[in-house]
């Protein structure tokens, strides 16, 4: 399995930039996502590596080969499409085979790898059908199946999933991960859905227009979002905007507004921010951490909006001039209600220190 | 694993394919051909019409051509025949469209297939239906002539007027067609909408329903305004000669060229600026439907007498559009001679049909037109599919320029072309590897080639825009090479739509008349002059057995082309 490096990718296309100087080091083996919102620029970067676009500047490698302005047909990489582009006019077989045929490999071999191929994916016995006559997911697994037999070095996914149902979806994603770590192969994977990325990749690029946002493994993306576009296109998020009191060797203290202090702990923040006096800082705090009664941070607040989900019991709670979304797990107990007090505590581990918005 | 082990071997041709460069070595033949056989001989033309004996510059022709009340007087009316056969196609069209699309009547269904009919005539054969069938010599006027014992023929039709009802009965099918689609397009919503709104029936006609048909009227507008110009067989069968498309021929058949010339670049004038009209109008946006899935719901008819009424009338439109094909019928089996003065030919016989087959003077004309449409055709899907790829695929310069030139054979009329055909190739040229082409067997297939370039080409840029361009790129994903994903993904897919220009072309080379009767040889006579000059020479049995053999050959073709219509949608419907 091939590594692939990207090194300060620009792509233009006419006056209109659609990426702009992207790094990124994909190890052999690792599964890797670009998430962003749609119109970040992660498939136009994903199609630069599969070479249906050459970048403006930069380089693209495989391992140490420089694979810039290689076409797509010399790459050997294996790529799965949004809407599979399966050939419509061939059978399961056929179009698995296709690529088989094109390394002029003998019949027995290609029967063989096809054959193979289809117990893989678990379509054995559909080798005959048409196209039109399979489900989505069934074309699905016919693409991957194609996609996978030419034995590719790096495999690329562009939203392999988003016209699969849910429960499809749910199912799919486990084939693809199983796939996957079976194979060991090098795979990048394009998706909006962050449920998606967190729960299949080994590391994470946030996108949004056009820039890199952060990489990371799930958890640093999640607990540690270096900015205000991955605290809330991750999850959700409460965002505060503060100046810093007070800077000891392990704490911040942090003050809010309306004479509200969070005391939080120096390490987590985020290396582009700067930890001083009298500086500008925004607080990321998650729904779910943030506790009912008292502890440290306490605060106390005014309920606005109650939303029983089943799972958990979400409240939105007026806080001076700031409103904090609050998730806690149903336990069975009282739920409170519009007007009612609470009173609220956020563990000092859990506040993560981002550079101010802007 | 190196992906030297698995990735296919490089050879010279991939590298060629795979230049940023190939784009232009795939266009340059395209241009070329564009070149030779579209711009310049209509640049011939249009230099014959401004130069002097001497070969200098001068406006002459046009000054001669705009003080001469012959020529001034056929433009008039082309242009009149054009107008009104634009309004009369349009009531005809519009009517049955509203009446087969919305009303539920006894005779509906079978009414729809039929109105179609006209679509399976060639243009000569339904003109000379018309002049059997209410000319001058024709069935009605003697049959009203006989019953009332009249000295001369009650009625006929003659003249501009002749010309425009057969206009109006080939040609209200576009309009037809297009109302249709649009009105089954239309969002029953929206009337609902206006209902509710407090709007009345006359308000949601006027304000809703006619607006909302505006772009499918005009774009049909321009189309039969287009045609009507170029109407050549209609103005012959009916001798008028004041219309541009006769006095070109006549003043090719009186030798005076440059006259012929200026005419023709003045009718091209006329019918490009059209086509830019009807492109600039196509692009610009359209009324589309915002919900999705309307059913199309039809009024029944429920009064008793307005049933009646339109049983009636179903049983007189099936009649009208029937008679033309079932004179033609009738009169391929008369003895040849044996109408004279009869309502109907008093002599039949099968002999014309075994004859087609048979006599090899029969057959010839027909072994002619197959031969030069097949020639014709392998040019078409040639350049045609060539160009369609590399319209859709590549972004070049004067991409926009080329599919406008590409579209003009389709507007010029085919005088026109056949004068250009002349203008070009009656003198050795490096276009035609130094030959001289007029009055050889080439000048026909070429005009053929022409003429139908735009139908092959339109309907495989078609197909082409239709195919998910994905899954040629999952092809190179694959390892495969331009040319291997063209032949075994592209090419495969796009079939159906190749396949059905092909035949359309195919038989259009087979009943072509217009170009073929200024251009062909008597060694190389196609079907369609011979039919002519079978009608010249009273054989008009023969004439209706060939005419008979064209229908059937055009009603295959589209029955063939719709079934691929049908399996194709189908089959894309994944």
């Amino acid at each position: 399995m091939k590594s692939v490096r990207l090194e300060q990718i620009t792509k233009m296309f006419g006056k209109s930039r659609a990426v702009e100087d992207i790094n990124i080091d994909i190890k052999s083996g690792e599964f890797f996502t670009f998430l962003g919102p749609s119109g970040c620029g992660k498939t136009t970067t994903l199609r630069m590596i599969a070479g249906f676009y050459f970048p403006t500047s930069g380089k693209i490698a495989f391992d140490n080969e420089d694979i810039t302005t290689v076409k797509p047909n010399k790459r050997n990489i294996g790529m799965v499409f949004q809407n599979y582009a399966l050939f419509p006019h061939m059978t399961v077989f056929e179009n698995i085979a296709f690529g088989l045929q094109v390394r002029k490999l003998s019949k027995s071999v290609i029967r063989e790898k096809v054959e193979k191929a289809q117990e893989f994916v678990r379509l054995v016995g559909y080798g005959d059908r048409k196209i039109t006559e399979l489900s989505g997911g069934q074309q699905q697994r016919v693409a991957l199946a194609r996609a996978l037999v030419i034995e590719p070095d790096i495999l690329l996914l562009d939203e392999p999933l988003s016209n699969l149902d849910a429960k499809l979806r749910e199912e799919t994603r486990v084939e693809i991960k199983r796939l996957q770590v079976e194979l060991g192969i090098t795979t990048v994977y394009v998706t909006h859905d962050q449920h998606e990325a967190m729960a299949m990749s080994d590391r994470i690029m946030v996108m949004s227009e056009g820039e890199v946002q952060q990489i990371g493994t799930p958890q640093e993306i999640y607990n540690k979002p270096d900015n205000h576009f991955v605290a809330s296109f991750i999850g959700e998020s409460n965002i505060l905007e503060g100046t810093i009191k007070e800077v000891s060797d392990n704490h911040v203290t942090v003050d809010v507004g309306d004479g509200i202090l969070l005391k939080g702990i120096r390490e987590n923040s985020s290396p582009h921010v700067d930890i001083a006096e009298d500086k500008k800082v925004s607080l990321s705090i998650r729904p779910e951490i943030i506790e009912v009664g008292k502890g440290s941070n306490s605060i106390q607040g005014k309920i606005q909006l109650t939303e029983f989900s089943g799972v958990s019991i979400n409240y939105l709670v007026k806080i001076g001039n700031h409103e904090l979304n609050v998730m806690i797990i149903n336990s069975g107990s009282n739920i409170l209600e519009r007007g009612d007090s609470i009173t609220l505590s956020i563990p000092e581990n859990s506040i993560y220190f981002m550079s101010e918005k802007g | 694993m190196t992906s030297e082990a698995i990735a296919p071997k490089k050879s010279i041709w991939a590298k060629i394919t795979q230049s940023k460069y190939f784009v232009y070595v795939l266009i340059s033949p395209l241009v070329l051909v564009l070149l030779a056989y579209v711009i310049y001989p209509m640049y011939k033309t249009f230099s014959q019409s401004v130069m002097d004996q001497e070969g200098a510059l001068s406006f002459s022709n046009y000054i001669n051509f705009f003080t001469t009340e012959a020529n001034l007087e056929s433009l008039r009316n082309s242009v009149f025949i054009s107008v009104v056969s634009v309004i009369t196609c349009a009531i005809v069209g519009v009517a049955m469209a509203f009446l087969l699309n919305r009303y539920e009547f006894p005779g509906r269904k079978f009414l729809s297939v039929l109105v179609l009919v006209p679509m399976a005539l060639p243009p000569l054969i339904g003109a000379i239906s018309f002049y059997f069938l209410y000319g001058e010599t024709g069935i009605f006027p003697r049959f009203f002539q006989q019953i009332f014992n009249l000295e001369e023929v009650p009625f006929s039709l003659e003249g501009i007027w002749g010309i425009i009802m057969v206009h109006t009965f080939t040609m209200y099918t576009y309009f037809y067609l297009s109302a249709s689609a649009a009105i089954k397009g239309l969002d029953l919503s929206l009337e609902e909408a206006a209902t509710s709104l407090g709007s009345g029936r006359l308000r949601i006609w006027t304000k809703i329903i006619l607006p909302m048909l505006t772009p499918a009227m005009v774009a049909s507008s321009l189309l039969v305004f287009m045609i009507s110009m170029a109407s050549y067989t209609a103005p012959l069968m009916f001798g008028v000669q004041r219309t541009m498309t006769m006095q070109i021929t006549l003043s090719r058949t009186n030798g005076n060229l440059d006259m012929s010339a200026t005419q023709s670049t003045v009718l091209s004038i006329v019918s490009i600026a059209f086509l830019i009209l009807m492109t600039w109008y196509q692009n610009r946006r359209n009324y589309q439907n915002q919900s999705k899935g309307t059913g199309v719901h039809r009024t029944e008819v429920r009064s008793p007498i307005v049933r009646y009424l339109a049983v009636l009338l179903s049983i007189i439109g099936v009649v009208v559009l029937m008679l033309p094909i079932m004179v033609i019928a009738l009169i391929s089996f008369a003895v040849d001679g044996s109408w004279t003065t009869q309502i109907i030919p008093a002599a039949y016989t099968i002999q014309h049909y075994v004859e087609l087959f048979t006599d090899p003077d029969t057959w010839g004309p027909i072994w002619n037109s197959i031969q030069m449409s097949t020639v014709a055709v392998i040019g078409n899907i040639i350049f045609g599919v060539a160009a369609a790829y590399a319209m859709v695929r590549f972004n070049f310069k004067g991409k926009a320029f080329m599919d406008i030139l590409i579209m003009v054979p389709w507007a010029l009329p085919g005088t026109v072309v056949a004068v250009n055909m002349i203008s070009a190739f009656s003198e050795p040229s490096a276009f035609a590897f130094n030959q001289v082409l007029v009055g050889t067997f080439w000048i026909l297939p070429l005009a053929y080639f022409v003429r139908q370039l735009p139908l092959v080409f339109r309907n495989s840029q078609a197909s082409l825009i239709q195919m998910d361009q994905s899954v040629e790129e999952a092809a190179q994903s694959l390892g495969a090479t331009w040319w291997h994903s063209f032949r075994r993904v592209v090419l495969p897919i796009i079939m159906p739509g190749i396949l059905a220009g092909t035949l359309l072309a195919f038989v259009q080379g087979l009943t072509e008349f217009v170009a073929s009767i200024l251009i062909y040889t008597p060694s190389t006579m196609p079907l369609s002059v011979g039919i002519w000059n079978k009608m010249y020479s009273f054989e008009f049995g023969t004439a209706c057995a060939y005419g008979v053999l064209q229908t059937i050959l055009i009603v295959i073709v589209l029955l063939v082309n719709e079934k691929i219509k049908g399996d194709n949608d189908t089959g894309a419907a994944f």
